[in-house]
């Protein structure tokens, strides 16, 4: 037990009684039981002999002392501070966990801090980073890190912060250079975050900053050309000031009577009307239709009489790696990725409309079909399959988790 | 508070008396032909229900499947990087049912079991440790009830009235009975004698999704009142609040409650990830922005009447229900308004605040069918009054999109329908 640490705790911490149930009332009962049991028994001794003055003292000194502690557990409990009696504090520590070894802080601890503690080794330059972006990120955030849709616009917006409409990117606002490098390399691409190289990271990076017109096109970014990047909004940020701007003010008694002249509505939320509809209600109303409930559970059937119910159910739960990107069944459009309606039998890359990459176009052009093996083999390792693919996905190691994902792609999607 | 029972007594008699005059709508009416509801046989009083093993984890009744939570599909590019919202205009009390509490994923919710779980406490500590589940389970435990709230809670309402319903104007919090470890307890485990000075040391905390969303928690804080939870509401969390282990972080912004904790390391400066940078920072007018707008400040809204909870009695006795919270401490107040903020009224706590938890309230007044502006307003124990969202405006601008907790309107016209407006 550190001794600094116990600068920090509250006082009611170094208390080390522990009262199990629902702290409330046994707080209160616990105290009060036990203090009128000592009660007789400092009456009953101090009505006998003398030598039973020393017993006496101490059972008074302990109603002092439980009398003192229920006062305590009664603060707590009225002062709203939890259902519980703050746990113990162990006077050593409990010996629970074990070593972290250095292999293991090394795979987990990456994170890379504002002054460029946390970097690897490694360098990257915009034309290489160009390539990655194009391949794997471009599909949500534009050939030019611009954006595309909803999806997060990753450069300009300069100048734009103080407008009605601010334009967040990583250069027109984030204020580290770390931020980007930490944030990509773990988490990004959305769907196979943690694929990335050092390498490729560093070149990525160096991309955007091209993009965002913060670095020649022959720039290499690398752990020691990382220093030289300003970032144009580091000084853009101010640390919390709501106490002094904002409480000094607001800690005031409000107003109750007469506090406006008049009061007029000057918006409504109906005219906007961006409102979901309620959909939960629609299926109530489905239920109180009987007709419409025996339907659904026609449906059911049907799929469960042909197919093992529990491995669409499994293939279900792979697919949630899936649907950032694709859709699949009744109205499924394409997202990153073509919806995969029909895909048994469907001719490789044929979706109308879809940007597909150069290989899958060849494919498409050869007259290529999707067959359960092809599937099995791009699954398990689309690069390897289909080289130069744009589905950024690492794949599946596992052969269940395959068969499991294309039985439910071919229940809910089968034409 | 005596004289606030005497109002509504008052209040309930004239209630009474409108009843007795029968002129209160949607009342099974008993003056003319008896209700058959109750003169005839029901199935239910004859036929058999169901058995016990019919379901061995139960899900509310089919007439309550509305109370659900649900998504604003603009709001995000994917459903799997979003948010959704608690139904808190249908829900009463205090806590929040795990199954309709909001969520939000920045990369998706993730199955990881008990076994695949581990704990690393790492950095400027006298021994990098790794906790399993089991061994969590063994460290002593405490109960509280927390407010969970989303920062963005609100937040589409900034540029004006938005959404129309509780729930989607104020539905990114819940509010549970979490069961934990406190995280001063895992730290000593560590050992903090090799952290040095304490008062300028952080923790920095992240999960084992694909997201990680990293957070930096300052040691102070940190050796407080912060939970590692593993329990919620008395049984595990549920997937998509981070089974089986998330961080507590009592009063703070929703998005520092870091979901499937895997590691803990103890720094000497904020490690400015993406969710504390680009992210839950907060744009003034002049471009400025606040960051570490860690906690929420105090803020209420009626739940009832609201658009989603029109009224359908008529005029009578009206029962205004609402939800008040502050990340400060407690709720010692809430006043209400009915005429727009002119004037208010102070109601009934349904029971006195806990700290950095949900807070009831109730207005019982008498309606009389005409319009009303209805506003609720929060103070806590340090004296802090919910401000209005011109207040807000004026210190902030339009754009900070994060910690608005200003002051609700809805606009309940004659036949007690509601409606998300703004008023001068
Ligand atoms: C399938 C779509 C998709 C792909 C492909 C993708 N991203 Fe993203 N990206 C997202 C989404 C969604 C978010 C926001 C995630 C969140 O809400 O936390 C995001 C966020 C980001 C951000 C942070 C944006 C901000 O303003 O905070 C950066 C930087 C980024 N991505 C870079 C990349 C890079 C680099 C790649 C390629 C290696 C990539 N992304 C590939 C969808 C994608
Ligand atoms: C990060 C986004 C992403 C993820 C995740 C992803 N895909 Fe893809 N997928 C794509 C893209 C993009 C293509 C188009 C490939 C091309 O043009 O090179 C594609 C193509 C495909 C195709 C070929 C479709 C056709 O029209 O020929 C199949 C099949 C497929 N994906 C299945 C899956 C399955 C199953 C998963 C999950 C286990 C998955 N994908 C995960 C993006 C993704």
């Amino acid at each position: 037990m550190s001794k600094s640490l116990n600068l920090f705790l509250p006082a009611i911490g170094g208390t080390a009684l522990v009262l199990g149930g629902a702290y409330g009332f046994m707080a209160r009962d616990y105290g009060a039981k036990t203090i009128e049991s000592l009660e007789t028994r400092v009456e009953q001794s101090t009505a006998s002999a003398a030598s039973a003055t020393e017993a006496a003292r101490a059972a008074e000194a302990e109603i002092a002392r439980l009398a003192a502690e229920r006062d305590e557990f009664q603060a707590i409990a009225a002062a709203g501070g939890g259902l519980t009696q703050p746990a113990p504090v162990a006077e050593a520590v409990y010996g629970l966990g074990r070593e972290a070894l250095p292999e293991e802080i090394a795979a987990w601890d990456v994170d890379v801090l504002p002054d460029g503690r946390g970097l690897p080794v490694g360098s990257g330059d915009v034309w290489t980073g160009e390539e990655l972006f194009v391949d794997q990120c471009a599909a949500c955030h534009g050939d030019f890190a611009e954006g595309s849709g909803n999806w997060p616009v990753l450069a300009g917006g300069f100048g734009t912060l103080a407008d009605e409409d601010p334009v967040k990117t990583v250069g027109s606002y984030w204020p580290y250079l770390s931020t980007s490098w930490d944030y990509i390399n773990r988490s990004m691409p959305f769907g196979a975050a943690g694929t990335l190289s050092a390498d490729e990271t560093y070149a990525i990076v160096a991309y955007i900053l091209y993009s965002n017109d913060m670095v020649d096109d022959d720039f290499v970014l690398s752990n020691e050309t990382f220093f030289e990047i300003e970032m144009p909004n580091a000084d853009g940020f101010v640390i919390d000031d709501r106490a002094e701007t904002e409480y000094s003010i607001w800690r005031a008694e409000p107003c109750m009577t007469g506090c406006k002249d008049s009061v007029e509505i000057t918006m409504h939320a109906s005219v906007v009307d961006v409102t979901p509809e309620e959909e939960g209600m629609e299926e109530e109303a489905m239920h109180s239709e009987e007709p419409a409930a025996e339907d659904a559970t026609g449906d059911a059937e049907v799929v469960e009489a042909s197919v093992d119910p529990a491995l669409i159910d499994a293939g279900k739960g792979v697919f949630r790696q899936c649907q950032s990107c694709h859709e699949v069944g009744e109205g499924a459009s394409d997202r990153t990725g073509p919806q995969l309606n029909g895909l048994l039998g469907r001719t490789i890359g044929s979706i109308d409309g879809f940007r597909y990459s150069n290989s899958f176009k060849d494919a498409a052009e050869a007259g290529e079909t999707w067959t359960t093996e092809a599937l099995e083999a791009f699954l398990t390792d689309p690069r390897g399959a289909m080289s130069g693919t744009k589905m950024a996905y690492r794949g599946l190691s596992d052969p269940a988790d395959i068969t499991a994902v294309l039985a439910y792609i071919e229940s809910i999607g089968a034409e | 508070m005596d004289e606030f029972a005497k109002t509504s007594r008052r209040a309930f008699l004239r209630g009474s008396a409108a009843v007795a005059a029968g002129t209160v709508a949607g009342q099974t009416a008993a003056q003319g032909a008896p209700d058959p509801a109750i003169t005839e046989l029901q199935d239910w009083a004859s036929y058999l229900g169901v058995g016990v093993d019919e379901t061995p984890y139960g899900l509310p009744i089919k007439f309550e499947t509305d109370v659900v939570r649900r998504n604003v599909a603009w709001l995000t590019a994917s459903p799997i990087s979003s948010i959704n919202f608690t139904p808190i205009h249908a829900l009463e009390g205090t806590i929040t049912p795990q199954g309709c509490a909001f969520e939000r994923h920045h990369s998706g919710a993730i199955e990881l079991s008990k076994d695949d779980y581990r704990l690393m406490i790492n950095g400027l500590v006298d021994r990098p440790l790794v906790f399993t589940y089991a061994d969590l389970e063994r460290l002593p435990r405490e109960n509280h009830v927390y407010f969970c709230e989303c920062a963005a809670n609100t937040g589409m309402e900034w540029a004006g009235a938005q959404l129309n319903g509780a729930q989607f104007t104020h539905g990114m919090i819940h509010n549970m009975e979490y069961t934990g470890v406190p995280l001063r307890t895992l730290l000593a485990e560590a050992g903090l004698d090799a952290t040095g000075d304490l008062a300028d040391k952080w923790v920095y905390v992240e999960g084992a999704d694909a997201s990680s969303n990293g957070r930096s928690i300052p040691m102070e804080k940190a050796l407080d009142d912060v939970l590692v939870a593993f329990k919620a509401n008395g049984e595990a969390l549920r997937m998509e609040h981070g089974y089986p282990v998330r961080l507590v972080v009592p009063g703070w912004e929703g998005n520092m409650w870091v979901k499937w904790l895997r590691r803990i390391e103890v720094t000497d400066a904020a490690t400015e990830s993406r969710e504390e940078t680009s992210k839950y920072t907060d744009v003034h007018e002049n471009g400025v922005a606040r960051k570490w707008t860690w906690v929420m400040d105090a803020k209420s809204v009626i739940t009832s009447p609201s658009p989603q909870m029109p009224i359908t009695h008529g005029p009578g006795p009206l029962v205004v229900s609402g939800l008040a919270w502050s990340g400060h401490g407690k709720i010692t107040r809430v006043d209400v308004s009915i005429d727009g903020g002119v004037t208010w009224q102070t109601a009934r706590l349904g029971k006195q605040g806990d700290t950095k938890a949900l807070t009831r309230f109730y207005l019982d007044m008498d309606w009389d069918g005409s319009e009303m502006l209805m506003q609720a307003r929060a103070m806590d124990d340090t004296g802090y009054v919910q401000p209005t969202k011109d207040q807000l405006r004026e210190m902030r601008g339009e754009n900070s999109v994060y910690h608005n907790n200003c002051i609700q309107t809805w606009f309940v016209n004659e036949e007690g329908v509601a409606e998300n407006v703004e008023v001068s």
